[in-house]
């Protein structure tokens, strides 16, 4: 039984995963914008998984006032912290974001400085506690730019640089930290977007993501595919990259 | 780019994908669930219309394990309903062959499975439903609040509106296996008279047939099935099989007639001769194909239409062979055919079954060839009184459908009462049901 709290489990990949954790005996801890949102995934997982109904603290990733009293909240309600996981994040095309800046101003602000910002926060926690581990979905978009989603891309490989960093810097402290790096999934995030190969389902990348929470896993690819064709991608010469589409 | 489970027809557009269906629905033309209505009932109208999709608002609402009354969002896959309650003693109370639907296309459908002579269909087990309607409202039906609506929701094809969330009553069950039976049948003329006397003591009846080999005459099998009690079952735990994906569309010759014939002597092989019994797993007795993810391709790029119709108790045998007969003289390749009767008709407006027996065949899709196929044997259909069922179909024509279904006018004139300026409406409903593109 770990204690985990997780960031965005009300939907998408996050949701999934919540309920794999809560269904196999875990207690978990939602944390997010919005109380009756949290109270509807609460229910769910609480129909799901007989036993302590999970905790919920309301958090806002932009507003870092709200960090501590959401962490205190979840420790005190699970009696402490193994884990944190952090699904939450914002996407918008390159074109959408070229053409709008307040959506570009939340995506950069929300996959990076928010992010991040919560993670030191997280991190801290966990330390303080004796370690634990810090789990993040960052994106395949992170690992090489590429036309349509250049400053998406961007936030996501500097938080992988980041999380890279709090890895070297924190490991022999007890900090495990995961970054997960999603192909295309089935979300609210891409509904619209055309699909390309290998895209999955959130109950499909679920179970990898909750394997490598356990190992602490370093850096995993969902689905497994990724790892091959991104291995590719981050191989081909920038004067194919200016050619090429994808 | 859209399409239902036959690959045909594809239009463009795409679903509107959101946990908040609620938000999602506000303008949509129309919800569609996992998309598993093989013909055009979850595809839009015209290009460009509001489609939302609802699979990802599948959330549990609430449980009640004194009454077993499961509220949920509509979004919610019975294959989710079943891997979460199964374990606890509640199965959903009917499922088709796949449990890849949502709890709001089995309302919309009007879903039925191998106990609809003992349990009726979906819409039965439904208590409430919550939906958003054409005007814009959210509205609660029940058979007690607002019946017309919720009468014409069940099996109503989407075409009422969005249904959001609902309650539906599961079924307790003393053990999570199936005690199972299968028997060799040598013709139709059998396979009918076993499927019948199965029904009287079985809860769960179906019969397969093989309608290419041995000239078509009609070898079977029929399955009888029953929840496996306590003793039966042993305590054995159940664990669910891995699903694995069909990877890419096959190649047109890959589900050719000579290939399917081998296919069905293996099948015929396996259940050999006389009656067989077993403790089966769920998913082998209720969803044998749901372990391949993606089936569908099988069928290749062309896709694939299953046609299912029911035909009344009196028509009898010779009209059941005439059927065959027909689709064998148009070329058309009846490839796997299943055949169950139905129990009494349900208060669902629209909905598909009513006393009789039911065959479901899966076709490739095969240019012109299909349509003379569906045609042929919709005449056949029309004279004797029976009906389409329309989450399968992708070819019937509106004459014959109004041919088939008088109850058309009283289900539109519901309709607008909730919806007066037309705006829920699909594909579907303009092919056969007089709706504005």
């Amino acid at each position: 039984m770990k204690r985990i709290a997780i960031v965005g489990g009300t939907k998408g990949i996050g949701r999934a995963v919540a309920r794999l954790l809560a269904v196999r005996g875990d207690r978990v801890a939602l944390l997010g914008r919005d109380a009756a949102d949290l109270a509807a995934s609460a229910a769910d997982l609480a129909a799901r998984a007989p036993g302590d109904p999970p905790a919920t603290a309301v958090l806002d990733l932009a507003r870092p006032e709200t960090y501590d009293a959401a962490l205190d909240e979840a420790i005190r309600r699970l009696g402490g912290l193994d884990a944190v996981v952090i699904t939450a994040g914002a996407f918008g095309t390159q074109e959408a974001l070229e053409a709008d800046a307040a959506a570009r101003e939340r995506v950069l602000s929300t996959n990076f400085t928010d992010t991040i910002q919560f993670c030191e926060a997280a991190r801290a926690r966990l330390l303080a506690g004796g370690g634990g581990t810090l789990c993040v979905l960052g994106s395949v978009a992170g690992d090489r730019a590429r036309k349509p989603v250049v400053l998406y891309g961007a936030t996501k490989a500097g938080l992988a640089y980041y999380l890279q960093g709090i890895d070297l810097r924190h490991r022999d402290a007890g900090l495990r930290v995961v970054l997960v790096k999603p192909g295309f999934v089935r979300t609210g995030m891409t509904a619209g977007l055309p699909e390309p190969p290998f895209a999955a389902n959130p109950e499909d990348v679920a179970p990898a993501i909750v394997r490598a929470l356990d190992r602490g896993t370093p850096q995993i690819y969902v689905p497994a595919i990724w790892r091959l064709v991104m291995l590719v991608i981050r191989w081909l010469p920038g004067a194919v990259m200016r050619r090429v589409k994808f | 780019m859209l399409s239902g489970w036959g690959r045909w027809p594809v239009v463009p557009g795409h679903e509107l994908l959101s946990e908040d269906l609620a938000a999602v629905t506000a303008g949509a033309t129309l919800t569609r669930g996992l998309g598993r209505s093989y013909g055009d009932a979850s595809l839009p109208a015209a290009a460009g219309a509001r489609v939302a999709g609802s699979r990802l608002a599948n959330r549990v609402i609430g449980f009640d394990p004194d009454t077993g009354i499961l509220r949920a969002e509509a979004g919610l896959a019975l294959h989710d309903v079943n891997r979460t309650f199964l374990p606890r003693g509640w199965f959903v109370p009917v499922t088709p062959g796949t449990s890849f639907v949502t709890l709001g296309g089995a309302v919309a459908s009007d879903v039925h499975g191998k106990n609809h002579h003992s349990a009726g269909t979906f819409g039965r087990h439904v208590r409430r439903l919550r939906l958003r309607v054409g005007t814009g409202a959210i509205v609660e039906a029940s058979p007690e609040v607002e019946p017309d609506l919720f009468d014409a929701t069940v099996g109503g094809m989407g075409l009422t509106g969005h249904v959001l969330d609902l309650d539906v009553t599961l079924r307790r069950v003393p053990s999570p296996w199936i005690t199972g039976e299968t028997e060799y049948v040598p013709d139709l003329d059998t396979l009918i008279e076993k499927l019948l006397e199965a029904g009287r003591t079985w809860p769960y009846t179906l019969g397969w047939m093989d309608a290419l080999g041995a000239g078509g005459r009609g070898r079977g099998v029929i399955y009888r099935g029953r929840w496996a009690d306590a003793a039966e079952a042993g305590g054995r735990a159940l664990t669910w099989p891995r699903e694995i994906s069909f990877p890419m569309a096959a190649p047109y010759w890959a589900m050719s007639p000579f290939g399917l014939r081998w296919f069905n002597e293996l099948v015929l092989l396996r259940y050999g001769r006389g009656v067989k019994r077993a403790l089966m797993h769920p998913q082998t007795f209720f969803y044998p194909l749901d372990t391949l993810l993606d089936w569908n391709k099988a069928y290749g790029k062309r896709g694939f239409t299953q046609y299912q119709c029911v035909l009344p108790h009196r028509s009898g045998l010779p009209v059941y062979r005439k059927v065959f007969q027909t689709i064998a003289a148009r070329g058309g390749a009846p490839y796997v055919v299943v055949i169950k009767d139905f129990g009494e008709e349900g208060p669902g407006r629209l909905s598909f079954p009513c006393p009789g027996i039911t065959f479901s065949i899966d076709m490739p899709v095969d240019g012109g060839r299909t349509q003379g196929v569906v045609d042929a044997v919709n005449d056949i259909v029309a004279a004797e009184g029976g009906r389409v069922y329309l989450s399968k179909d992708a070819f019937t024509r509106a004459e014959h459908y109004r041919a088939m279904d008088p109850r058309v006018d009283a289900f539109n004139a519901i309709r607008r009462r909730w919806d007066p300026d037309g705006r829920i409406r699909s594909a579907l409903s303009v092919r056969l049901l007089g709706d504005a593109a």
